[in-house]
């Protein structure tokens, strides 16, 4: 069994973090996993994303072709991921700032209004959170609980990130 | 003790792994993507003994790892593509002065600047030497990250064992990429022989370390003892992963990161009834010829899949002396192949039938 995610922004817009979390999650969960960053001569606000590939089973090649879920945080993400999702996948869409026409309509697509809705609990940036808190339900392999303990960790050195982090994963849950 | 399961990038359990194999001293220069390395021991020596120095650039670094070889200790560089070109002299002078150091060459896409994707454009460099003079350096491809961990202690220990430096020749997928790594400890260590160090010769006859033959009968003898030497390597160093290759009729041959796609591309052909293989050389240097004898004859045809304009396909018609015929199939310029592209490739040069399509 495997979960192959895509999650795709602007750099600053929490993409390889929001990997991390689901890496972390897996890692927690004994599973065999990859956390892939688009790497290169990229500059702040150019495009980042970054794939995580979660398996019961030894990881052979790490190249995802069609993806099982794909999170897309802005429109150039939507247009180039949204095509590499498999038929029967998920795509969440932070419909903030992707106004999505014609939607595909072999895959399972999730609007979130993640700019907007971060912006209301009161920290910009808790976007890739809420996206994330879409996902979960959509994967076969990490499921909350896994996530908060590994949030616990990641925020440790900062510790009042925790209660935002987990209110925007529950926020995104909630939808 | 249980051991320990983390998730590290590619090029920093290279440096955890040094740690663990008793290096203490690395020298280099940043470049990417190979800059995690030099990143991670600068954080970790401090804490836990040993010591990076930043050189003024490639070449002042090899030497470095050159002295430091003379005195008997563990030492490590790390650099990619056209840093390691620069490196070559002093790879060079290594070889002849027998110094163990291991190179971590985290290969560009070239030639030239080069871009900083997934290549294997350096396989030539590797494996024959890289610099001038006629010489060989061992040659460890990782494919994941438990390799990148094990190859790295196997690295320091093979060039201990041979007096010879070694090539860890990966990419930046494998360098960038996460995944969880076991933290072995360190293997049990043979007896070596140190009598060749230079570590102060108080109370014993002085020794000398020089890359020099006064007249060409020495040369000749000289190169005779290396030659030697790399032989008996070829003989008893040669690895390889062998995967479905038992009763294959066709077989894939693939190293690093598209010898571990490759792998999904043999299950995908045998679900449908293809009977693909995949021999996936560990050691470049010396390639891994003894893979190739026990197979041989029940093949029809063999593929490389490389991320060159064909390297190691070379070897691979010298290993099977050209009894089958080799294709190519590669992507350059920092491009990956998928699994699928791999089999497309497969099934169009035999003229089968691909029920996955």
């Amino acid at each position: 069994m495997m979960d192959k995610v895509v999650i795709a922004g602007f750099g600053g817009q929490g993409v390889m973090f929001l990997g991390k979390v689901l890496a972390y999650a897996g890692m927690d969960a004994d599973l065999e996993l990859c956390w892939i960053p688009s790497y290169g001569p990229e500059m702040r606000g150019g495009t980042a994303n970054c794939s995580v590939i979660l398996s019961d089973e030894e990881i052979h090649s790490p190249v995802i072709d069609l993806a099982d879920a794909a999170i897309v945080m802005n429109m150039p993400a939507y247009e180039k991921f949204a095509p590499k999702v498999r038929p029967g996948g998920v795509l969440i869409v932070n419909a903030s700032l992707a106004k999505v026409e014609n939607p595909r309509k072999d895959i399972t697509v999730v609007y979130v209004n993640a700019t907007d809705l971060a912006n209301e609990l009161g920290a910009p940036n808790i976007g890739n959170m809420i996206c994330l808190g879409a996902l979960l339900p959509h994967l076969k392999l990490v499921d909350n609980s896994k996530i908060e303990k590994v949030m616990a960790k990641l925020t440790g050195k900062r510790p009042e990130m925790l209660a935002i982090n987990i209110a925007a994963i529950e926020k995104g849950m909630s939808l | 003790m249980a051991l320990e399961r983390k998730l590290l990038k590619g090029n920093e359990i290279i440096g955890e792994a040094a740690i663990r194999a008793g290096c203490g001293l690395f020298f280099g220069y940043p470049i990417t993507p190979s800059t995690e390395v030099v990143e991670y021991l600068s954080a970790q020596f401090p804490k836990r003994g040993g010591t990076v120095l930043q050189a003024e650039d490639e070449i002042g670094a090899i030497y470095m790892c050159y002295g430091a070889a003379c005195t008997g200790n563990r030492v490590m560089t790390a650099s990619s593509s056209p840093g390691v070109s620069l490196k070559q002299e002093g790879i060079s002078y290594a070889a002849a002065v027998e110094l163990p150091m291991v190179i971590v060459n985290v290969n560009r896409c070239g030639p030239g600047l080069g871009g900083l994707g997934p290549a294997q454009s350096d396989y030539f460099q590797s494996t024959r030497g890289g610099g001038h003079g006629d010489y060989r350096t061992i040659v460890l491809a990782p494919s994941k990250a438990q390799e990148l961990y094990d190859f790295t202690m196997d690295a320091f220990d093979l060039a201990d064992k041979h007096r010879n430096p070694v090539i860890l020749h990966t990419d930046g997928f494998l360098g960038q990429t996460m995944e969880p790594v076991w933290l072995k400890p360190r293997p049990e260590q043979p007896e070596l022989d140190r009598s060749w160090v230079v570590d102060g010769a108080k109370g014993r006859e002085k020794r000398v370390l020089a890359s020099y033959s006064l007249t060409n009968e020495i040369g000749e003898a000289n190169n005779l003892k290396w030659e030697e030497k790399y032989k008996h390597i070829e003989e008893t160093e040669q690895r390889w992963e062998s995967f479905h290759a038992e009763d294959a009729e066709y077989l894939i041959v693939s190293y690093g990161t598209t010898g571990r796609i490759s792998k999904s591309t043999v299950l995908n052909a045998r679900a449908q009834g293809i009977k693909l293989g995949l021999i996936r050389p560990i050691t470049l240097w010396p390639f891994p010829k003894k893979a190739f004898e026990p197979i041989l004859d029940n093949l029809k045809g063999i593929v490389t899949v490389e991320l060159n304009t064909g390297q190691m396909i070379e070897d691979v018609q010298l290993a099977t002396k050209c009894k089958k015929p080799v294709y190519l199939y590669r992507r350059q310029g920092g491009m990956l192949p998928t699994e699928h592209e791999i089999l497309d490739f497969v099934v169009d040069t035999f003229n089968l039938t691909n029920e996955e399509a």
